[in-house]
């Protein structure tokens, strides 16, 4: 079982979203983030779907994800070089005493408190899923009260376009 | 000039070259059944349970090659559609399957006989579309169609809400689709195909598993240039039965859980597969960890995704049958395996799948090849679902290309009778025997009525043993004779037909065999055969379930303690 990054360009229409996560219900894949939103290209949407899974089902899946008529292209990015990202709010408890030392957290972490309550702050976090993590990690101390997190965005660093179709499938064997 | 949208339906079908429609009405589509009548070239004849309308359409599909259109209500209409549309998903059946809908302000709001089918039917079918606005029925019907018989073929489903059926629209029919995510691959890459010459002319014991791919790309030339060029065996699966003649030297019939015993020594001893428009099913290669084990797999299929699916391959070609075969044909050596062919003829000698014992009781495999032998060959067989279509595909000979119509992938029992009545409609001048059990007749018996109604004159054979026969089959070998809700108290078929108003017979001793087949041929409308056979013959050969290939069971009588002991393992893994 390895994590997998796969990166769709789909169109932008009802039940899309529905067909994807279907063929990973089906085999019992549990996604463990999946983020949707326009693309470059006009009534196209680009997604990013994270799963855990074994290398062969994945590519499998991968597969079907690519039979389906509104997905224009998927690929899995999991050995490109990448950039991911996502975004968090942290709704963390404070008290006069532990105010100062969160906003210093806030601060190693280049993250932003974007609300004060008055015994609550909410910080904005934005980073690869490790980031987010040390950053929650450190502010469990102090007690968190909410979480929510988008999701892994992600793309391959460099070039101009997005990602090849495709890496180790036979088909890209035969090219 | 405007056309309300049960118009643009018909003006579409028309358009799209749709003959015949299998369907029901109902409440929302009621529009569109209105609108029918105008339409003379449309065909439209009224099943008597939606699931018969799915199968007979796949049953006019299979046997004319063309798109099977079937038409069915919303609600409970839509649902009944389900098995059948599974049903030609899995076997790759061009389909469109049109449903009524709820008017677009009730949906999503459990109205009156509605029902989310494009959701119900996303996993099993190519693509469907629910239709929201009269202007795009056009688009929607032109990609329907081509999505349905390109690339891979299978079914799609088309939602149309009442209201949309009614509303107004200018109709201009696109010429041509834009589908840009959708580009199935045709050619076979040429250096895969040149690598899999290489493979071809090295190989000492090469051996061709055909599959239905070859019958759908109508590759039937193509093969057997193939096979007669590098003198290559042939085994198909069950459905890739009929895609080459049995009666050639060098075909040695289905391989899998009821193959031929010499067929599945052939694979099971091959160092090269050449899997043809085939999908490695698990009834096909029995364990898989020790499918071929001495053999390297080149992979010939327009599908992708089955790949690697479940066989490792060697050399995968994505492409049709018939375009890849062509650009492979002339890079195949001509070519003599004597010694391998002379293996599998004396395997053949050795080990006959096909002989018929003798019996005081009218015995199934003796009933087949006697409609064997009176229609000369020349009949489309359509089974049911268990032992009478294991007995069908082994003890008929299928030399005719696409004569053999079953359920494959699926499984549908109840499948026998609707799509013998389609294929009858899509092929009214050629004889079509229905093979049923009597289990799986009960489960769509009503379309009888149907064909007699059309006048569609389906000879129908059942092969009647009172039991769920192969699960009873199961049951006395892995499970120790318990037949639990096994046996079948059939009715009086004979007065069920009657009833019906066919003409029908009950025979029950071997001499009767001949003249009641020969008066079903003779009679000018549907016929059906009661024959009561042994109640307990078994289908023989077979590969335990979860054993490999080549422990395959010949003589039940000897081996089937054995089979049992080392089935009982692995019994729970199926």
């Amino acid at each position: 079982m390895t994590k997998h990054t796969l990166v769709a360009l789909v169109e932008d229409k009802p039940g899309v979203l529905n067909q994807m996560a279907s063929l990973f219900r089906r085999r019992g894949f549990n996604i463990e983030s999946i983020a949707v939103g326009h693309s470059e290209v006009p009534h196209l949407s680009r997604t990013t779907i994270v799963v855990n899974g074994a290398t062969t089902t994945v590519e499998q899946v991968r597969k079907q994800l690519d039979k389906l008529v509104d997905v224009v292209k998927v690929s899995d990015i999991t050995d490109e070089e990448i950039i991911s990202r996502e975004l968090a709010l942290i709704k963390v408890k404070t008290t006069a005493a532990s105010r100062s030392e969160i906003i210093e957290i806030v601060d190693i972490f280049r993250a932003n408190i974007v609300d004060v309550g008055a015994n609550s702050v909410t910080i904005e976090v934005t980073g690869d899923e490790d980031k987010v993590n040390s950053l929650l990690k450190l502010l469990r101390g102090f007690g968190i009260k909410e979480i929510t997190r988008t999701g892994c965005i992600a793309m391959t660093r460099g070039g101009t376009g997005p990602p090849p179709k495709e890496k180790k499938s036979p088909e890209a064997k035969e090219k | 000039m405007k056309l309300t949208g049960a118009q643009m339906v018909c003006e579409s079908l028309v358009k799209e070259g749709v003959e015949v429609i299998f369907g029901i009405l109902g409440g929302a589509l009621l529009p569109l059944y209105d609108t029918l009548p105008h339409y003379p070239k449309l065909r439209h004849i009224l099943v008597r349970h939606e699931q018969g309308a799915a199968h007979a359409a796949e049953g006019y599909a299979r046997a004319t090659g063309k798109v099977g259109v079937c038409l069915a209500t919303s609600g409970p209409g839509a649902s009944n559609l389900v098995t059948g549309i599974a049903n030609a998903h899995l076997d790759s059946s061009p389909m469109v399957a049109i449903t009524g809908q709820v008017a677009r302000p009730f949906i999503g709001k459990d109205a009156f006989q509605e029902i989310d089918i494009t959701g119900i039917t996303q996993p099993i079918t190519k693509h469907n579309y629910l239709v929201l606005d009269v202007a795009s029925i056009p688009k929607t019907f032109k990609e329907a169609f081509h999505l349905a018989r390109t690339g891979r073929p299978g079914p799609i489903l088309i939602d149309l809400p009442r209201d949309v059926q009614i509303d107004q629209a200018e109709f201009h029919y696109p010429s041509k689709v834009n589908l840009p995510s959708y580009k199935p691959t045709l050619e076979g890459h040429p250096a895969q195909i040149k690598k899999a010459a290489k493979l071809i002319n090295e190989s000492q014991r090469p051996i061709i598993i055909a599959g239905r791919g070859v019958i759908i790309s109508t590759a039937y030339a193509e093969l057997k240039e193939l096979v007669e060029e590098a003198q290559i065996p042939v085994v198909t699966t069950l459905l890739g039965i009929s895609c080459f003649p049995e009666s050639h030297a060098l075909s040695y019939g289905m391989i899998g859980m009821h193959g031929m015993a010499y067929a599945n020594f052939a694979v099971d001893a091959a160092d090269l597969i050449i899997a043809i428009g085939m999908r490695f099913d698990d009834r096909a290669t029995a364990k898989v960890s020790a499918f071929a084990p001495h053999a390297r797999v080149i992979h010939i299929d327009i599908d992708p995704a089955e790949i690697g699916k479940n066989v490792r391959v060697d050399v995968p070609i994505v492409g049709d049958a018939k375009a890849v075969l062509q650009k492979l044909n002339k890079q195949v050596a001509t070519g003599q395996h004597l010694d391998w062919v002379q293996q599998l003829d004396d395997w053949r000698r050795e080990h006959p799948s096909l002989v018929i014992r003798d019996s005081q009781g009218l015995l199934p495999q003796y009933v087949i090849r006697q409609i064997y032998e009176v229609t000369k060959g020349e009949a489309i067989i359509v089974t049911g679902v268990g032992q009478n279509q294991m007995w069908a595909a082994q003890h008929y000979w299928y030399d005719k290309p696409n004569s053999f119509i079953s359920s494959g992938g699926l499984g549908t029992m109840g499948f026998e009778l609707p799509a013998a009545f389609g294929a009858k409609i899509g092929c009214p001048d050629k004889t079509v025997w229905c093979i049923a059990g009597d289990g799986g007749l009960q489960m769509t018996i009503q379309e009888l009525a149907t064909i007699v109604q059309e006048k569609a004159a389906v000879k129908i054979a059942i092969m009647d043993n009172g039991y769920l026969g192969m699960v009873r089959q199961w049951q006395e070998l892995f499970y120790g004779k318990r037949y639990v809700a096994t046996p079948v108290t059939g009715p009086d078929f004979v007065k069920i037909a009657e009833a019906y108003g066919l003409s029908a017979l009950k025979v029950e001793r071997k001499e009767d065999v001949i003249p009641a087949i020969k008066k079903a041929m003779a009679d000018p409308g549907p016929f059906l055969i009661d024959f009561k056979i042994e109640p307990e013959e078994n289908v023989y050969p077979m590969v335990p379930p979860g054993a490999a290939l080549s422990e395959v069971i010949e003589e039940p009588r000897k081996k089937a303690k054995a089979a049992t002991d080392s089935a009982k393992l692995s019994v729970s893994n199926i």
